[in-house]
């Protein structure tokens, strides 16, 4: 290094080149990191299902894929209906008021559904999107307590949910199961992704 | 740049050739000297200093094995599972060049646990090598990264699902969360364009920055010096030619001293390949020879055994347990009012600090803390030189009480690492919860503890017998 005294107005141009050159890296980063959103192949992929719901009996659950994740279709018996009664006390948020999956109108009463006994829902955890599993039988079993009223169990973190999807309270899954837009084409056809608002 | 060097008409053949070498790339004799054959080892490091050249060794391993498993691996929702199938049958010596990569995985994390260990009980993270501790963090990390991306392409149910919870991690970051797992995946669910990305982090990315970290690694520890089983700094007692006095050359001393340990090591290597490559479910999960459902969560899902310490502490933290934050941190703020000689203007920013932690604390979920404790846990890792107040380096000379806590806190993560095999159940919750809380005391704590007791007097060379 020489002793001569810096000319500021070099230091000035330096600092503007190292502006415009952190610009320029920026907005060549921008196209890179787009890269990880979806591509359009896979947004197009959300398309919505038909299901003929008309085979489902009484205690059934069909299982179909919607936008690559699971969607249950469970026709609920008279017993579980009213058992959605008695879980009620247990529940984070039996009137499914939170906000981070919006509950669709039409599924905000405590049967969470359009019919009262087909009960629609995605089958993925709300804590780290496991699929939970059918516990309808009641009474005690393994890893649910005595008292148990039927409904799901994941098996990642044990998070419960009533036979309306409602998860328990004191569990690691903060939501209930998330209710996909869904409406009736006729009585026994359903078209999951796609409500009447849409 | 050096002298260029004239050879005698008569020199050896060898001779002539070296020094031909000599004048057209010196640097990299410079380099052979410095970081071997007059690189300065203390003489006394014990079989604990094996488990840094066997991490590289296992580095290597990985990288070779990995190459030639990308020669026939195809990186496709649709053929990943039945390529690595095929590796398995159908390629000659497939199975073998695969279980050592699979093997190779988990042995990284065996050697790197226990070089992390060695370098917390020597106190080697302490002034002037607390960079070197950071690089082996962020190699750490970078070997966490790495065995989670490699964990997805097998594209089993264990690779889906635990892609599927990690990923999912991310989702609980408040605000940008969902987004963010969006951009991680590049779809709704885990799919092709998330394998396709892991595949090109694995065996691209995070390599290159792993080799660099490494080099950096060492480059400062060859800097520093290493320490050793003492804490003795052997650069404070030089000879008359400015060599430490408890030094040897690494090369031939260490190369030759740590061959020792890379055939013991081997042996073990080779008795996991041929004979329990699955390691009973812990090194295989078995769930992973079922093709990939994305409809279908298996019936338990656990990571790999060396993420569980930290997933256990992920589990841990419920509603509870974040009440039990709360206390801590209000326990935590009357304590350093009453005791601690502050300012006003600090003790009013230390509670203004504590008010809004705990208010955060409840308004954003559990869900949350438990991403933010499991990082927490990894990152705490780096701010161990300063977390250590102790007056001597190694363990040998630090209280008795000081070596039960260390012991304590390896049973801790042992016990955190069995609970989060297993499915979760009560029991297991709360001593994980309590596992969790003594891993935070430990380091958050040490400012304190770690200058009480009783020190033993440091001796002024290193504890060395010939043999």
């Amino acid at each position: 290094m020489s002793d001569a005294v810096a000319d500021p107005s070099r230091r000035t141009w330096i600092a503007i080149t190292c502006g415009a050159g952190a610009v320029g890296g920026i907005a060549t980063a921008i196209p890179f990191v787009s890269t990880f959103a979806p591509s359009e192949r896979a947004k197009a992929a959300g398309a919505p299902v038909q299901v003929d719901i008309s085979s489902i009996r009484p205690g059934e659950k069909l299982t179909v894929e919607w936008r690559g994740k699971p969607v249950w279709i469970v026709r609920r018996t008279p017993e579980q209906l009213e058992s959605l009664k008695k879980t009620e006390a247990q529940l984070a948020d039996p009137q499914s008021l939170r906000t981070q999956y919006p509950t669709p109108d039409y599924a905000q009463n405590p049967h969470r559904s359009i019919k009262p006994e087909v009960f629609v829902g995605v089958g993925i955890c709300s804590h780290l999107g496991c699929s939970p599993i059918d516990k309808f039988q009641t009474g005690a079993q393994p890893s649910l307590p005595d008292d148990w009223a039927g409904g799901f169990l994941c098996p990642c973190h044990g998070s419960t949910f009533d036979m309306a999807g409602r998860v328990y309270k004191n569990k690691p899954a903060p939501d209930n199961l998330e209710v996909p837009p869904h409406m009736y084409l006729s009585d026994t056809l359903l078209l999951i992704g796609e409500d009447k608002k849409a | 740049m050096a002298e260029f060097k004239e050879v005698p008409a008569d020199a050896p053949v060898t001779e002539k050739v070296t020094v031909w070498f000599e004048n057209r790339f010196p640097t990299a004799f410079a380099e052979y000297k410095k970081h071997l054959s007059e690189y300065y080892a203390p003489k006394n490091m014990n079989w604990m200093y094996f488990f840094g050249s066997l991490a590289l060794l296992v580095l290597v391993i990985q990288i070779v094995t990995g190459i030639f498993l990308v020669m026939h691996y195809k990186p496709d929702a649709n053929l990943a599972f039945a390529s690595v199938e095929y590796i398995m049958r159908d390629v000659p010596w497939g199975w073998l060049v695969r279980y050592m990569h699979s093997t190779g995985a988990s042995a990284f994390f065996v050697v790197v646990y226990l070089h992390m260990f060695r370098g917390m009980l020597y106190g080697s993270y302490r002034k002037p090598r607390e960079l070197v501790w950071i690089f082996g963090c962020l190699i750490f990390l970078c070997l966490m990264g790495e065995a989670f991306f490699g964990y997805l392409l097998p594209w089993g149910q264990m690779s889906y699902w635990g892609a599927q919870v990690i990923v999912n991690l991310f989702a609980a970051v408040p605000f940008v969360g969902p987004d963010l797992a969006l951009l991680i995946r590049g779809d709704y669910v885990v799919s092709d364009a998330t394998l396709n990305r892991f595949f090109a982090f694995h065996v691209i990315a995070i390599p290159f920055v792993l080799v660099g970290l490494v080099v950096a690694h060492l480059l400062a520890l060859h800097d520093v010096g290493s320490n050793n089983p003492d804490g003795i700094e052997i650069k404070a007692r030089k000879d008359a030619n400015g060599k430490p006095l408890d030094g040897i050359p690494f090369h031939p001393y260490y190369t030759v001293h740590d061959i020792v340990g890379v055939v013991a090591f081997l042996m073990v290597f080779s008795a996991v390949v041929f004979f329990a490559p699955e390691m009973g479910g812990y090194f295989l999960e078995y769930n992973n020879f079922i093709p990939a459902d994305p409809l279908k969560t298996p019936a338990h899902i656990a990571p790999v055994w060396y993420f569980t310490p930290y997933y256990s502490m992920l589990r841990a933290t419920t509603d509870p347990m974040v009440n039990v934050f709360v206390i801590v941190i209000a326990l935590a703020t009357v304590v350093a009012l009453l005791f601690g000689r502050f300012k006003s203007p600090v003790k009013i920013g230390i509670v203004v600090a504590a008010l809004v932690s705990i208010a955060l604390l409840k308004v954003f979920d559990a869900k949350f803390w438990g991403v933010v404790v499991m990082g927490g846990a990894v990152i705490i890792m780096f701010f161990l030189p300063w977390l250590d107040h102790s007056p001597v380096k190694s363990i040998r000379y630090r209280p008795g009480w000081h070596k039960i806590l260390y012991t304590v806190f390896a049973v801790v993560m042992v016990v955190l690492g069995y609970l989060g095999i297993q499915p979760p159940s009560d029991a297991g919750t709360l001593i994980s919860q309590v596992g969790t809380l003594f891993y935070f005391g430990f380091f958050l704590l040490m400012p304190w503890w770690s200058r009480i007791g009783e020190f033993k007097p440091v001796p002024e060379r290193v504890t060395f017998q010939p043999h």
